[in-house]
């Protein structure tokens, strides 16, 4: 038999029940859309963390204690989880003094705290303590006025730099800049509004108030901001080739500073792609354990369609025997049905390929959760129903194809 | 061009083996020359449809001779037989076999699919098709569905069906066994213009009227051939 006339013969039995193929390929539909959709998730929330993370800004080191992220750089040993060495404010001042190739070196003290400024009390406002590099290493932008300078941080000026929002909150339309604000029981000046940011990840960078670190350390001695100690040290590169020579001189000045062996450092220094790679190793993990889910539903889809292959040989026994009549071989009939089975799980491919997009689309942009469409992952779930098709197809196929003529003709 | 369309020698065929073994056919001869039109009766049981399952090339012999048209099918294979069934074998079926969601026409190039006139297109294939439709009467009846179709009809396009691929033989199974006295009338009168035609006809029937349509009557009993003569001494000594 020729092949265009297989696959006609084929196409013919599938259309011969046609609620019954549909809900045979349902199964395939699933298990591909499943896949694609799976996979789009997946992909949607690394991005997600990546951006996350690379919104704290390009060419960035983090200096941080040992335990207080994912991968350690610098080492085995450093204590255990009593001994976790955070740094002094002084240490970061050190660090700013001493640091050669970098735009900037900041920390992000933060605590939260009631704010009454304008007309309005705010409760639980996020407040920051960072140095005057915070915006160049920030890579942030300040809306109105301006940010404050290093000798204002020096000389301990309370003054303070609103989020867009919190601006808006406190002064609505009014200018804020020179107003007074109460943050807990102290008073700051208002010097500048940051550009509006919306929210990153799940911070929303408009509903923060920045003050000088040094107020934090000095005047507050660290009091609601989690102690004297700075929990993690951000130092910007000039260019990203700085990169690794301004990461051996932090922690060598720090080694040197604390006299001990930097080759066995009590401390991490870091850059965000460190982070972004330890991130992704576990993201990984997620997105197979994803894929295996979508793959066992579309070998469920399988099992569907040899069941439906095993009931269509059975009932077409007479028809196939009068085609071994007629001159069928037992590889014509045996063609026949993987045909059929292969164009079951070819169609519900397909239209799980469209559903798979148009269902990644919906969850982007219905469901709150970022998707990310996985070019490759449309190939793989298509080829995947195939070969679904031609594996759970083969047996039935092979049954008919063995069927005695004289004994498949007697059947009613 | 053998003048013998079947040759049969000395055929057997055994079911099962040892104690329980079935002897349908036993040292059985048979030869039908080309352009007969023969009838096979015989009571059930006496391996009337086991003679007729290995003539189609449907089943192979346990031991013996077996010569369709000058090819020696006894030793074929599964795919082998397949071929032969095409190229030499029209069949017509007690209860017609027509596939219910296919036209009159398109069931009748069915056996068209399988290698026979390979290179002929699909345009001629219909056209053929078509002529046979009209040589049984139903040149009318083309895209009717087989439910739309009388039995007499339906089995007026298994006939077409039957020669679609110009078989050396027409092997009919008790085919006026589900029609009225009318319509079987009808399917006989096919038959006899085909045989003055020049088509061998091998006709498996019980009814006697019919077997003695054909130009003659070879009776199985008991996995054998007998003679009209000696099944008369049998019911006259018996």
């Amino acid at each position: 038999m020729t092949l265009p006339n297989s696959f006609r013969v084929a196409w013919e039995g599938v259309m011969l029940n046609k609620l019954r193929s549909f809900l045979t390929t349902l199964g395939i539909i699933i298990g591909v859309a499943a896949v694609i959709i799976m996979l789009a998730v997946s992909a949607g929330a690394e991005a997600a963390i990546e951006d996350q993370i690379s919104g704290l800004g390009a060419n960035l080191i983090m200096v941080t204690p040992f335990r207080s992220f994912g991968g350690v750089r610098g080492g085995p040993g450093g204590g255990g989880p009593g001994s976790i060495t955070t740094f002094t404010y002084d240490e970061v001042l050190f660090l700013s003094q001493n640091l050669n190739n970098v735009s900037g070196v900041s920390l992000e003290q933060s605590t939260t705290q009631t704010v009454k400024g304008g007309v309005s009390t705010l409760n639980s406002v996020s407040i920051v303590g960072v140095t005057a590099d915070f915006l160049e290493v920030r890579d942030y932008e300040v809306g109105a006025g301006r940010f404050f300078t290093h000798a204002e941080n020096d000389a301990t000026q309370r003054v303070a730099v609103l989020g867009a929002g919190i601006a808006e909150d406190l002064f609505n339309d009014a200018d804020p800049i020179g107003q007074q604000v109460r943050i807990g029981s102290s008073r700051f000046t208002v010097i500048g509004v940051m550009a509006e940011q919306g929210v990153v990840g799940a911070t929303d960078n408009d509903g923060r108030i920045y003050i000088p670190a040094s107020v934090v350390f000095k005047k507050f001695g660290g009091t609601g901001f989690g102690g004297d100690r700075v929990r993690m040290i951000l130092v910007k590169a000039e260019d990203g080739d700085a990169l690794e020579v301004v990461m051996d001189q932090i922690t060598a000045l720090l080694a040197g500073r604390r006299q001990i062996d930097p080759n066995e450092p009590n401390f991490g220094v870091r850059t965000q792609q460190d982070i972004v790679d330890a991130r992704a190793s576990t993201t990984a993990a997620f997105r197979s354990l994803l894929a295996w889910v979508a793959a066992v539903s579309l070998v469920v889809g399988g099992i569907g369609i040899m069941n439906i292959m095993l009931v269509s040989v059975t009932e077409r026994t007479r028809e196939i025997g009068l085609r071994q009549a007629l001159g069928a071989r037992p590889r014509d009939v045996q063609r026949q049905f993987l045909l059929e089975a292969v164009m079951l799980s070819l169609v519900g491919g397909l239209a799980g390929l469209v559903f798979g997009v148009a269902g990644s689309f919906i969850f982007g942009e219905l469901g709150g959760m970022r998707t990310e469409l996985v070019p490759l992952s449309l190939p793989l779930a298509f080829g995947a129903s195939a070969a679904v098709g031609i594996f759970f197809g083969y047996y039935p196929a092979t049954q008919a194809a063995q069927l005695d003529p004289i004994e498949a003709l007697r059947r009613e | 061009m053998s003048e013998f369309v079947i040759e049969i020698h000395r055929m057997t065929k055994t079911y099962g083996e040892g104690d329980i073994a079935v002897h349908a056919l036993i040292e059985l001869d048979l030869q039908v020359e080309r352009g007969d039109f023969v009838a096979i009766m015989g009571p059930s049981g006496s391996g009337k449809s086991t003679l007729m399952n290995i003539i189609g090339c449907l089943d192979r012999a346990t031991s013996g001779l077996y010569i369709l048209d000058g090819e020696d099918v006894s030793q074929m294979n599964r795919d082998q037989l397949a071929s032969v069934r095409n190229r030499k074998v029209g069949f017509v079926f007690q209860s017609y076999n027509l596939l219910p969601r296919l036209s009159a026409r398109k069931n009748v190039m069915l056996p068209m699919m399988y290698n026979g006139f390979q290179n002929w297109s699909e345009e001629q294939r219909s056209d053929r098709a078509a002529e046979l439709l009209e040589l049984v009467g139903l040149g009318d009846r083309l895209h009717h569905l087989p439910t739309e179709l009388s039995g007499g009809q339906q089995q007026r396009v298994a006939i077409a069906r039957a020669l679609i691929n110009d078989p050396s033989l027409i092997l009919a199974d008790e085919p006026t066994g589900n029609l009225d006295t009318r319509s079987s009338a009808e399917i006989m009168a096919i038959f006899h213009r085909l045989h003055q035609q020049g088509a061998t006809i091998v006709m498996v029937t019980h009814e006697p009227d019919r077997a003695l349509e054909a130009q003659r009557t070879v009776n199985v009993l008991d996995g054998r051939v007998v003679s009209p003569e000696s099944e008369m001494e049998r019911l006259v000594v018996s």
